[in-house]
């Protein structure tokens, strides 16, 4: 067998077989890549829950190199990687997911520290012993949509109830695919719209442009190589615990507020229906199905400062705050929701860089608002049983 | 060195290889481009102009100093340093060239500032090719500027003062002055390789070789920023053979390169991600978690290193040069001593030839007879203490060449006095190859252990971490 230039008689053909070799496998392997597009398969081989203890939120990172966490794009591989992949399908527990923006995954606070670490603390357990387990499903960026995506691929690990906090910023329709986990999964959202007849363009031009080629392994390159590095910031996640850059300072939320009565263009007396996403939330309650929904009117920074009579807050002036209140209540009763309004629990010092950033203490106040809530749901859900 | 410069480099090699004649006029420019293309930017206005060109200075006066009474100048070398001259001005002037601005990472300084600094440098190669011949002190000076400038430049408060200076003569803020303003690509490479001919010229034993000979060995690309440190002599061999490559030569350097560029770019920077650092090395708190960091820094760090040399002899066989190895899977040797046979093996050997040989040698010539076992603990903790302080010069280092000096003094010891009476046992075959296993498993971990104070920049953190792996905190 040759296997070297000198062993053959003549090394430039040698040569030239060898290349000509290596791209016709370089090119037959990629084509299959994309005609077989098992990037999503890929994502969920994980070391995680295997090796590593599972991720206690969604892989969401600005900082990699300090957080031990990165943004990707795939979400069988985000939830391959989060500590809900192992709860399968059991009853030992009563299994509750959270679901919503930044303030629910816990910006700036550690796992113990979010909503669901906090919930979990207080060992909650059912009249026949089992622990009512918490999950922490929330991701940075405030869209309905987004979390709506999030809400249909963790209805594979069937939950016994859902928790859904969501705020005003989540419902204006241009919102909605800002998202970057939405723009980079097209066709699964493309495909999500049209199944759940969401008030959607399914060719919103913010979708990624995907050909041919970029599903070959040379245009998914970056898609793999998150994968591995997803991987990688286990051992320092397994190691350290640390999933999140602390930064040593940031900017409080904004206190002296403009004298700007406009909301996403929208101005006074009332909002425009058509420009806000309220079906999102019927059709994600209906995604559901019979899995309870409590949907939760998070909490809102509510400034004193300068025409803090206009506004609340750097997101919302008062009207359009108010109104959206009073439509989610009127919906909530109308369709028979679980409804929480926590908008005025948190007083202004308690947050940290947003207006919708809890510190740990005012995320305890959160926390134990909601866990009443949640042990009613749960006995009369029992009881139904 | 990036993907970029390394795909740049393989087809200038590839092209230079295939010329026969005129190779080392090519070699020359290729260098001199790369030594100010590879150069990082500073945030000192034209430094990675004036380094690159302080580089090629000071090669030429330590060649200029170097020759001996007798040796004539050859009109190549005059052409030479035209070629020199005629590239650094063309680098400057680039500065006004637009389209194709700039070859330097940030704007090469004014004309009548190129042209003064030019001037200068001129007018010294001049005086030493003048009156520099032969001469028993200039060699010694040279040495002694080479090592101001590595320990300026090593140390912190000293770089950050020689950074406030440079400042203040670019007219910028001297108060933002930084120790890693300074940033001179090869400097430590450049200067072992200068010491090497200064060195042997004051022993006598340099032999003669043209300014372009002398240039290309210094700044030669491929093995520019990161070694391997070759020997003139062995170099020049290399250079002055006709070569043009063939495909047997290109299957090999090929292949050499293609492993480098996995080595590093695949594994290295894949293990970066979780090697140990100051920071994650606060943030774990399990002994377990900790040597899984510490074992990833010790693969990624021989993985990097090791993979450019890979890429550097590969690109060195693409152009006739038998570049010297710098590994020979360290890991898996069974004591310190052949670890450092090794590891980084010409900068050992340098240090071997240049600081302990000539140590150890007058130590022993000294009319009070010192014990043997003193002369070696002298020598080695020297050496590593040395080598330590090339990485840079802070306590860390200090305590990493301590370290490994205490290791290499025990194993010398052991050999000494515990090996010999171990020699009935390692006549068995079993016995031997359990040894050797055990050998291997302990040198393994001794310098990864070793990594710690490298890894990490301060005593007490690495105490600290030492301590968690020994499952005592």
């Amino acid at each position: 067998m040759k296997t070297s230039p000198t062993s053959s008689s003549n090394p430039a053909i040698f040569i030239r077989n060898v290349l000509l070799k290596a791209f016709i496998l370089l090119a037959a392997i990629n084509l299959c890549f994309a005609a077989i597009h098992p990037i999503n398969w890929l994502g969920q081989l994980s070391l995680y829950n295997h090796f590593f203890p599972g991720r206690i939120r969604l892989p969401f990172g600005e900082r990699p190199d300090l957080a031990y966490n990165l943004s990707l794009d795939n979400l069988p591989a985000m939830f391959a990687s989060h500590q809900i992949h192992t709860s399968g399908q059991t009853s030992s527990e009563f299994k509750v997911i959270l679901i919503g923006d930044s303030s629910v995954w816990g910006y700036l606070l550690t796992p113990a520290q979010t909503l669901s670490g906090q919930m979990n603390q207080a060992n909650l357990r059912l009249a026949d012993g089992r622990p009512i387990r918490f999950y922490n499903l929330g991701y940075p960026t405030i869209s309905l949509t987004k979390d709506v995506f999030i809400l249909r691929q963790a209805l594979h690990y069937q939950p016994d109830l859902i928790i859904w906090l969501t705020t005003l910023e989540a419902f204006p329709i241009e919102k909605q695919l800002a998202s970057p986990i939405l723009q980079d999964n097209p066709s699964a959202v493309r495909a999500m719209i049209q199944a759940l007849d969401l008030p959607l363009d399914v060719n919103d031009i913010r979708f990624k442009h995907t050909s041919f080629w970029s599903e070959t392994i040379l245009g998914q390159r970056r898609a793999l190589a998150d994968l591995l590095r997803l991987q990688i910031y286990g051992i320092l996640w397994a190691a350290t615990g640390v999933d999140q850059y602390y930064p040593s300072t940031f900017e409080p939320p904004q206190h002296d507020l403009d004298a700007d009565d406009t909301f996403y263009n929208q101005r006074p007396p009332s909002l425009i229906m058509d420009e806000l996403a309220f079906p999102i939330p019927q059709a994600g309650i209906e995604l559901a199905g019979k899995t309870p929904v409590l949907l939760v009117n998070e909490p809102i920074y509510i400034s004193d400062g300068q025409n803090s009579d206009i506004r609340y807050n750097f997101f919302y002036p008062r009207w359009a705050y108010d109104e959206y209140r009073q439509i989610l209540q009127t919906s909530s009763q109308e369709h028979g929701w679980a409804y929480l309004d926590a908008w005025d629990l948190i007083p202004a010092s308690e947050f940290t860089n947003s207006a919708i950033h809890l510190s740990p203490q005012a995320t305890t106040l959160l926390a134990d608002k909601i866990l009443a809530s949640v042990s009613e749901m749960a006995v009369s859900l029992e009881k139904n049983k | 060195m990036d993907l970029t410069f390394i795909a740049i480099f393989s087809l200038t090699a590839l092209v230079v290889g295939q010329f026969s004649k005129g190779r080392n006029w090519l070699l020359l420019m290729s260098s001199i481009l790369a030594v100010y293309a590879v150069q990082p930017a500073t945030p000192i206005r034209g430094l990675d102009y004036w380094l690159p060109t302080l580089t090629l200075g000071l090669t030429i006066l330590v060649w200029a100093v170097n020759r001996q009474v007798g040796e004539d100048y050859q009109k190549q070398d005059f052409y030479t340093l035209a070629v020199v001259a005629g590239a650094v001005l063309l680098i400057g002037l680039n500065r006004y060239i637009e389209p194709i601005c700039c070859l330097t990472p940030s704007r090469p300084p004014v004309w009548p500032q190129v042209a003064v600094g030019l001037a200068v440098l001129a007018l010294l190669v001049v005086c030493f090719m003048r009156w520099g011949i032969g001469s028993k002190w200039g060699p010694v000076g040279f040495i002694v500027v080479l090592l101001t400038l590595f320990i300026v430049l090593k140390s912190p408060s000293l770089a950050q003062a020689a950074s406030a200076v440079l400042r203040r003569l670019t007219g910028q803020q001297a108060a933002l002055a930084s120790a890693l303003d300074i940033r001179w690509l090869g400097f430590s490479y450049v200067a072992f390789r200068l010491i090497h001919t200064l060195r042997d010229r004051m022993a006598g034993r340099l032999a003669s070789v043209t300014l372009q000979e002398m240039i290309i060995y210094v700044i030669f690309f491929p093995a520019f920023s990161a070694g391997p440190i070759d020997r003139l002599p062995r170099f020049t061999q290399d250079l002055r053979k006709p070569f043009k490559l063939g495909w047997e030569g290109f299957w090999n350097g090929g292949q050499r390169i293609g492993l480098g560029i996995f080595k590093k770019f695949v594994l290295a920077d894949s293990l970066a991600l979780a090697s140990l650092n100051d920071v994650n090395a606060g943030q774990v708190a399990h002994s377990g978690w900790l040597w899984v960091l510490v074992y990833i820094y010790a693969l990624r760090l021989y993985f990097d290193f090791s993979g450019y040399t890979d890429i550097a002899v590969g690109l060195g066989q693409w152009m006739g040069f038998k570049l010297p190895e710098n590994f020979d899977h360290p890991y898996l040797k069974p004591n310190l001593t052949q670890f450092w046979n090794s590891w980084h093996i010409t900068l050992a050997q340098w240090f071997r030839a240049y600081f302990f040989n000539p140590l150890t040698r007058w130590l022993r010539s000294r009319p009070e007879p010192i014990p043997m076992w003193a002369v070696i603990l002298v020598g080695q903790v020297g050496t590593m203490l040395l080598i330590g302080l090339w990485h840079g010069l802070n306590w860390n280092f200090v305590l990493w060449g301590l370290w490994h000096a205490a290791g290499l003094f025990i194993h010398n010891r052991w050999n000494e006095l515990v090996q010999p009476r171990l020699q009935p046992l390692t006549a068995k075959p079993w016995a031997a190859a359990v040894l050797a296993g055990a050998g291997t498993l302990l040198t393994f971990h001794y310098v990864t252990l070793g990594w710690v104070w490298f890894a990490l920049s301060s005593p007490s953190l690495s105490w600290n971490s030492l301590l968690l792996l020994a499952g005592v905190r």
